[in-house]
Formats: structure tokens, sequence, C-alpha cells
């Protein structure tokens, strides 16, 4: 019997559990699934809940248990170390968990306070964050909403921009939108990392009269006067001011003995194991391969570890390897989104907004629940 | 380059657009006044992406180099 661990019931964590659940038998492997919370969220609807577009709660946030297979032991408690070597996980509640197999999957977490001044932003990067934005934005009568981000990798690169152009979409529903400038601060001299991507990021926002202030990393925050200051000597005056927060990676990965620099996970690029340990994987937001930390990521990347460890529980060799594909929807309001394909040798194309991509965003966002956590799709 | 001495190196080779940058701006953050910082990028985009950034944000590009595959920024802190 081989004892498959996985750390962290997240996207990618949940999916890989689903996968190996129905790729291996129950006689030759048992899976064990950590997760700190038992609470699965699904991520992309914070975005929505501000805006106050998703009201219902199970859209937004489920057991972890009504996730998985019946098949994959869920534990509640958090790994708080994790030693490779020794093939172990040591958990807070005490007692360790000993693997053949490994999958870390413990995302990125967010500490919008090493950003002086943070108490006077808000932001939609957890649940609690969306709904106390949305009850701001609900009272806003008008003035300067500033829309910035405090530090890179953040999850989800498009949302930020996505945001920004949303919020001119919400503003003209409430028949304010003459009443609020819309600012757009963000670290690089485009408005979106890659560059096919950033001209229509950018047409968007000139046809909304969004500001665009490029190279505006937010270095701190006057609270009293409602200034946001920028690594590069510039101010900003604002009324309302939603910051997108740094991001590190797990604690649990700091306090291992695991190459991690800045706190995110070295991996091969498409075996995504960790260097010298074949038994040992790391996939989506906790890795530091140079793409996006996004859903879809730990959604392929799930997929691929499960079938690799499903292989050599079989004693095959295992073929299946993550080619670098991020694939998203990116809402630009009034009913319109565009998708972004790209994958390690393909850089994205110039995506042309329309109705067709908006209905499949919607759909990910209804199927979530079922056809990908279980990795059907 | 001559007298001038590297008070850290970044290695972003391998690292796409904007990752060579952020991590200037990164080390930027961490270093004092005077502080010279090269970085190693093999991303094309890094040569507008960082000048224009460098300006901006008031500092120094003591040079650009050319090297093996990649191309080497050195950059002094200023403020």
């Amino acid at each position: 019997m081989k004892h498959v661990v996985i750390v962290g019931g997240g996207t990618g964590g949940t999916i890989a559990a689903n996968v190996l659940a129905r790729k291996t038998s129950k006689d030759k492997v048992k899976i064990t699934l950590i997760d700190k919370s038992g609470k699965h969220y699904y991520q992309p609807a914070f975005l929505y809940t501000a805006l106050g577009e998703i009201k219902s709660e199970s859209s937004v946030v489920r057991d972890e248990s009504q996730l998985i297979s019946k098949r994959v032991r869920l534990i509640i408690d958090e790994a708080v170390k994790i030693d490779p070597a020794d093939r172990r996980v040591d958990l807070a509640k005490g007692g360790s968990l000993n693997y053949d197999y490994l999958i870390i999957a413990t995302g990125a977490r967010i500490v919008p306070e090493e950003v002086p001044g943070y108490e006077a932003s808000y932001n939609f990067y957890d649940y609690q964050s969306a709904l106390k934005l949305r009850r701001a934005l609900e009272s806003f009568k008008g003035g300067v909403i500033a829309i910035g981000v405090g530090g890179i990798p953040y999850k989800c690169p498009p949302a930020p921009g996505e945001f920004s152009c949303l919020l001119d979409y919400y503003f003209n529903r409430r028949g304010i939108r003459d009443k609020v400038e819309i600012h757009f601060l963000y670290p690089l001299p485009r408005p979106f990392p890659e560059r096919s991507v950033a001209g229509v990021m950018m047409e968007l926002m000139e046809r909304k009269n969004i500001h665009f202030h490029p190279m505006f990393n937010i270095e701190y925050i006057d609270p009293k006067k409602k200034i946001v200051y920028s690594l590069e000597g510039e101010e900003l005056k604002f009324d309302l001011l939603v910051m997108v927060p740094p991001h590190k990676g797990a604690k649990v990965v700091e306090n291992s003995d695991i190459k991690a620099p800045g706190g995110w996970i070295t991996v091969d690029k498409y075996t995504l194991n960790l260097p010298d340990y074949d038994d040992a994987y790391a996939i989506g937001d906790a890795t530091d391969l140079p793409i996006s930390k996004a859903g879809v990521v730990a959604h392929y990347e799930g997929k691929v570890v499960a079938e690799r460890i499903a292989a050599e529980v079989a004693g095959k060799e295992p073929t299946s390897r993550y080619d670098g594909t991020v694939r998203c929807f990116c809402d630009a309001g009034y009913r319109k989104a565009i998708t972004i394909k790209f994958n390690y040798e393909t850089p994205p194309k110039k995506p042309k907004p329309s109705f067709i991509w908006y209905i499949m965003k919607m759909l990910v966002n209804k199927t979530y629940w079922s056809l990908v956590l279980k990795g059907w799709v | 380059m001559g007298e001038i001495k590297i008070d850290r190196v970044i290695d972003a080779r391998g690292s796409h657009c904007p990752g060579p940058l952020m991590e200037l701006i990164k080390a930027i953050k961490q270093a004092g006044v005077g502080e010279v910082i090269a970085v190693y990028s093999s991303d094309s985009g890094s040569k507008t992406d960082i000048p224009l950034w460098v300006k901006k944000a008031g500092h120094e590009l003591i040079g650009v180099y050319e090297r093996e595959g990649y191309t080497e920024f050195v950059v002094r802190k200023k403020r």
C-alpha cells in the first residue's frame, strides 16, 4: 500500500486528490489530504462578491469534505513542517504523517500588513475583505477610487485591471459614474505583464476613462491624509483605495528544509518535482515557476502530478508533463470578456473582448464545484 | 566596469517578464542609498522595462552590458 499525502485543499490539492482517487485502486493507494480550515473558497468569486454580483455564500465557500472523493481521508489540521528527506509531515495538533508520495499545494498567503498604513485600504483577496469592500462600495457616493498593487507576485495578474473595468460598469449601473474618478496604479510601464494583453487593457481603460498610472509601486499609505505613496516618488490622494496585498509563500514552507527562495518552492517546470526528490511535488501558487499564480495553473498541475503518481504506482514510466499552459477569462464589463492563453513556449495572442468569453467565464464559475474540482475538465 | 563595486547581484535569468524588473524593485527597496545592484536577465523585455523604471524612480543606470545569452543591468540606488 502506497500513501499519498497532499498538503493543502485548495484548487490544486483537491483536483489532485480526486484524480488520484479515480486513477488508482483503493487496495494499492491510500490518499490523505491535510487542510487547515476544512473550508474551500472559490477565489475568483471574491471579486464578484465585492461588486455585489455574487451574494450566495455557497457560490464562494463550501466544506472540503463535500468536494473530495469518499476514498480521500481529510485531516483538518495545519501542517507545520515537511521533511522530504524523512518523508514526513508534522501537524500542529501533534503527530505526523509518513508518506510515499507528497504533493505540496499550500498556495500563497496575503500579508497586507507589510505595507505601512494598509489599514486604510480595502482588498478582494479573501472573503471577509471582499464583503467589507462591498459595503464600502455600496456607501460610496463619489470621489477618487484608486486600485493599486502592494507587491508582485500576486494571485491572478489580470484581477486589478479587471476590477477597475468592472468598477466602471458598477458605477454606470448605479448612475453615478460621472461622480467617480477611477485610477489604476500599476507596478509596470504597461497595465498588464504580457505586452500583447497590455495593449488591449490600455484600450479598454482609455475607453472607460480609467486613469492609468504606470510604474506606481505602492510603498506606503497615509491613512489620515488618505494619500498613497509610490516607491518611485509619486503620490495620489484617494477617497477609497483598493490594494492587491503583498503575497508570501506558506509558513510551513518557510519552516521546512525545502529549497524555496523567497518562500516559493523550486520545482522542475515540467515534472513539478522538488529538486532531488522524485517522490515530492509542489503545485499551484506555492511554486516559484515563472508563470501566473492562478487557479487554472493549480488545476492543470494537480492533474499532472496525480497522473504521474498513478503511473508510478502502476509500475509505469510517468509521461504526464506540465507545459506551462495558462488559460483564463477576464471580465471587461458590459457582458464582455477577453481570454488569455499561453504556455512556456507560446506567448498570448492579442485578445478581443467578446460576449462568448463572458459566457465561458460564467460557465467556469458555475461548473467549478462539480466538473473542475473533480478533475473532469 | 572599471572601479564600480557591485554590492548585490540578482540572477533573474530564466525568469520571464516582469520577473527581472520586479526582482530589481525588491532589491532596491532593501538596499541602502548608494548601493550598486547588478541584475542578470535573459528576458528581452527587460531592455525597455528596466531603464524606464530606473529613470522614473530616480536611480542611476550605470550600464547595460550584453553577456553570453543574457543582459546585465547595473543600477545605483540614488535616494
